[in-house]
């Protein structure tokens, strides 16, 4: 038994998170409507201590809280990733609120809980703890899904995304419990021990039904059915923060689970990554193409997004992991760059999302269209953006692991993909002029241009990201 | 300066000026004028450059010169550059025709002129990255990344479909790089890593060899183009802007060219010996097909682009004969290629100017009304023709006694193309110099301006003086093209051994 204190030390980000929210509760409860906007200002600042506190944490590996919960650098990584996603969301998302008359205090409080879960999660060493960390996450988000109750569109988004992610936590839950059955015990660590040297069908059963509920959080094919209409109907911060945060937190959980509790049957669970992958690769880059929504358009693309991400995983390697990490923290920079354009598309003061709207926006706003092209091209994978060399560390980690096939599929389905982020450039670039768009405001300028930046001159500095994502994957071994 | 060389320099200098253009204000009449002298300046700084880089070359020997190196991603891979025989040329001809892209936008050029040259730098960037690169990883940067700004530069200042032409091309070069991306992955899991001079004394066992091959050939078939993958060209070509396609005939199709005797030839040569009969089979029905079908063409740009198609098809016959007189020869051919075509795409952009119409039906007497410009189209047509005095003979010649020597066949259905060059183009200079100049829109046409004629003439000197004196060319890829071929019987000749003493 660890003390107490040594247990708070290695989860302070969680404990102040976990108080702060309540904390925030009460100030808004106290001062009633009208509140949002202070208790959106405390949950940034709040966001940010938990940041800054993942940096001052004590360095090395502890298991804590009865072994349930792990601090090591692979969590404190995908945790500032998905803090980032947080924090960015929120911040942009501050405008979108107070116009569509939305900004009540629950909002940024919800979006804190669901962070912390978030990082509950990623740090998860048990089967119960996967379970709290990914309800916590998930209750969270089914509220601020169907946060503009009064648009039936987001409404039945959040309906939709309630019902279809009670059964994937159903099917997580059945996974869960028979690898209970099977190995005796909740632990990674222990269910990777019981499995060592015999690994029956049962435990395996369980893995299925155990990935098949992470898919569905991650957004990948065959459970992504969700993704396109809760992108859609969601207000658009929601989707920003979709887009993001909890997909840090999904393939976090993900890796770890893999990597730790089944290192004995990677052959078996290789090969149902290696089928999602190249089935969301696949989906992601087909049924995007006659897409008019952005919105929707993105929910494909991050359905792609994903599969190029997993096949890191499906090699099984350190080097595979350390490129997932790097694709999922380049991949975090170019999905906040892109909705923070999303979210200044404005015409007259209303919100537009069709992809047609951005026609001509060279002509009318230069800055942000070189923006989005490069965003563009950056997540079709063009070199020298930074898009490139998170699919060169991914597909190189696969074709070391003699995945050929899945390489060359996967590339093939890319040039696919860049057919529609090419018809955006298009669009921008060569289309006559739509009206233009009302001023953004500096924060989304500069959210947009940061994050455009950060993807041309990756190239320049990529250092510290390796360094970081070599050190992460190191731990997890 | 700052420890970077030369070759940095003259990779990032059109970066630079490609800065100071986005940095002008607004987008008015002074702010245009600035931007085109500043695209000049810079082009022609980093041309003036490159030449002392080429006064620092030492054409004796086949190492790598004005290497340098910084440590980049870790892990094998490195920012390492360096020159050779084989790409000294190409780095001197992608910088010298740089400024004549930037003359023949000066005035056709009226929308959106701050991001047209800020492209263009962008892409002059690219393209000396592509020739300078000694990573393999970072050349395929440069080679994939060119494919954004001409991408936007056919899309924004092309013709009418323009974005078929651009979406065509990008997807096309695309995927085929995406496949060599793939080798390249496999090449780093055996040598570890991508840096080429390792990769050049790294054996690759020959059933991967193969592989690695056809996924090369895939990206550099594409770029060259070969048929039966040419089909993206003539429609970039027609699309492009008078630059763009000088560019893209004169450099990029350059890439898939070089990136045979860089990559190709001397890493896979037992696979380069197994697969010389398809790239030639390929090669000749180039050739002839593409000269065929350049000959009923009533585009003059897409006659062109059909003509260079057919050159491109000289240039990887002679690559795959695998002896001193292709290898040169094909090297000869395009540089000598890179500044013809480029001429006669800017002999068309002079016409287009005035008429805005690429249709030959269109034109007819000019010989009357523009003398000079009778005179300078004619040099480039007997240049793409292959009549000795030109420096289209000499890499012509040169890569057909390569390939009588290698294989007689290919030799004797490859000069059937000469034939076949002759008719077009002369057919073609026919129909617009000559005739009756019967249409008043055509007989209004002005000689050529003073521009167009400091555009044209250089490119006119250079064209009859690589013809009667080819030796500065050769010479200065001899000794490397010695080494690749050296190299090439040498690693045949070993597995030859392996497989006697085997059995």
């Amino acid at each position: 038994m660890t003390p107490f204190s040594f247990s708070i030390a290695h989860s302070l980000p969680e404990v102040v998170l976990a108080a702060g929210a309540l904390l925030l509760v009460l100030i808004g409860a106290v001062r009633g409507e009208g509140s949002g906007r202070l208790i959106t200002e405390l949950s940034i600042g709040l966001l940010g201590i938990a940041f800054l506190l993942l940096f001052t944490e004590l360095k090395g590996k502890a298991l804590i809280w009865d072994d349930g919960f792990i601090d090591d650098a692979f969590g404190r990584f995908m945790k500032g990733l998905a803090l980032i996603g947080g924090l960015v969301t929120l911040i942009m998302s501050r405008d979108f609120l107070r116009r569509e008359k939305i900004d009540q205090f629950e909002f940024p409080i919800l979006l804190v809980l669901a962070t912390l879960g978030m990082m509950m999660l990623i740090s998860a060493q048990n089967l119960i703890g996967l379970y709290l960390g990914l309800e916590l996450m998930s209750l969270a988000l089914y509220v601020v899904a169907a946060f503009q109750r009064d648009n039936v569109r987001a409404s039945e988004a959040g309906l939709k995304y309630f019902a279809l992610g009670a059964l994937s936590s159903g099917m997580l839950l059945y996974g869960a419990s028979l690898l209970y059955g099977f190995s005796g015990t909740v632990s990674f660590q222990g269910i990777a021990t019981a499995l060592h040297g015999h690994a029956s069908l049962g435990p395996i059963f369980g893995l299925v039904f155990l990935l098949s509920g992470l898919a569905f959080k991650m957004s990948v094919a065959p459970f992504h059915m969700w993704t396109p209409d809760v992108y859609e109907g969601a207000p658009t911060p929601v989707t920003a923060f979709f887009a993001s945060a909890p997909k840090m937190a999904a393939v976090a959980i993900t890796l770890r689970v893999v990597m730790t509790a089944f290192p004995s049957i990677t052959s078996q669970w290789q090969q149902i990554i290696v089928f999602i992958s190249l089935l969301s690769m696949a989906i992601g880059s087909f049924a995007a193409i006659g897409q008019t929504n952005i919105k929707r358009l993105m929910a494909y693309s991050s359905i792609g997004h994903m599969g190029f991400a997993l096949v890191g995983l499906a090699s099984g390697t350190q080097t595979g992991i350390e490129g997932v990490l790097i694709y999922m923290s380049i991949y975090l920079v170019m999905t906040l760059g892109t909705f923070a354009a999303i979210l200044s598309m404005r015409v007259g003061g209303v919100y537009v999302e069709k992809i047609s709207d951005l026609a001509g926006l060279s002509r009318t706003n230069g800055t942000m269209a070189i923006c989005i092209a490069m965003l563009m091209f950056s997540l079709a994978g063009v070199p020298p953006l930074a898009g490139f060399f998170s699919k060169w560390y991914v597909f190189n980690a696969a074709v070391q692991a003699n995945l050929y096939p899945l390489a060359v599929l996967g590339f093939l389905t890319s040039v696919v993909s860049a057919f529609y982020y090419l018809r955006i450039v298009k669009i921008v670039y060569f289309d006559e002029p739509a009206p233009s768009f009302d001023p953004a405001g500096p924060v989304l300028t500069g959210v947009l241009v940061v994050s455009t930046l950060l993807v041309v001159f990756f190239a320049f500095m990529p250092a510290p990201l390796l360094s970081a994502a070599a050190a992460a994957a190191k731990s997890l071994f | 300066m700052f420890g970077f060389g030369i070759l940095s320099a003259l990779i990032f200098l059109p970066l630079i000026g490609a800065l100071l253009i986005l940095a002008l204000p607004g987008d008015g009449e002074a702010t245009q004028r600035n931007a085109r002298w500043i695209a000049l300046w810079t082009t022609l700084v980093v041309f003036g450059l490159s030449l002392y880089a080429w006064a620092q070359f030492d054409t004796s020997t086949a190492a790598f010169q004005l290497v340098e190196t910084k440590a980049w991603f870790g892990a094998g891979l490195v920012y390492k550059l360096g020159v050779d025989g084989i790409s000294m040329p190409f780095v001197l001809l992608t910088t010298f025709l740089m400024p004549f892209c930037i003359g023949a936008s000066w005035l056709s050029i009226s929308k959106r002129v701050r991001e047209y040259f800020i492209a263009f730098l962008v892409l002059e960037t690219m393209m000396i990255g592509v020739f300078c690169a000694l990573d393999l990883v970072l050349f395929y940067l440069f080679f994939e990344g060119g494919l954004i700004p001409m991408f936007l530069i056919i899309g924004i200042w092309g013709g009418k479909r323009r974005i078929y032409a651009s979406f065509k091309f990008f997807l096309y070069t695309l995927l085929g790089s995406l496949l060599m991306l793939v080798a390249i992955m496999a090449m780093y899991g055996v040598a570890g890593t991508t840096d080429i001079t390792v990769l050049l004394n790294t054996h690759f066992a020959s059933s991967v060899q193969k592989w690695l091959w056809l996924a090369f050939f895939a990206s550099f078939a594409v770029k060259m183009p070969m048929w039966p993958v040419h089909t993206w060209l003539p429609d970039a070509h027609v699309e492009a802007p008078t630059a763009g396609s000088v560019i893209l005939a004169g450099v990029l199709l350059k890439m898939g060219g070089y990136g045979f005797i860089r990559f190709s030839l001397p890493m896979f040569p037992e696979a380069t010996q197994y697969f010389a009969p398809l790239v030639w089979t390929l090669s000749i029905i180039a050739i002839l097909y593409t000269s065929l079908v350049a000959l009923v063409q009533d585009d003059m740009k897409k006659l062109i682009a059909y003509s260079s198609v057919a050159h491109m098809g000289f240039v990887t016959m002679g690559l795959f004969t695998m002896n001193t007189q292709g290898v040169q020869g094909a090297v000869y051919q395009m540089v000598s290629h890179g500044i013809v075509s480029g001429a006669l795409f800017l002999c068309v952009g002079v016409v287009y100017d005035r008429l805005h119409t690429r249709e030959i039906a269109a034109y007819g007497g000019l010989v009357k009304n523009m003398p000079l410009y009778a005179v300078a189209f004619m040099v480039f047509t007997m240049a793409n023709v292959g009549l000795p005095g030109t420096s289209g003979f000499v890499g012509e010649f040169l890569t057909l006694i390569g390939a009588f020597t290698a294989n007689s066949w290919v030799g004797f259905f490859a000069t059937f193309g000469v034939i076949f060059s002759a008719a077009y183009a002369l057919y073609l200079y026919r129909r617009v110099i000559f005739g009756v100049l019967d249409k008043p829109a055509v007989a209004a046409m002005k000689d050529l301006s003073g521009r167009e004629i400091a555009l044209l003439a250089p490119l006119l000197v250079l064209t009859i003086y690589y013809g009667v004196h080819p030796g500065p060319i050769l010479d200065a890829c001899a000794a490397s093209v010695d080494h690749l071929i050296k190299g090439y019987d040498a690693a045949l000749s070993l597995t030859k051994t392996a497989a006697l003493a085997l059995h």
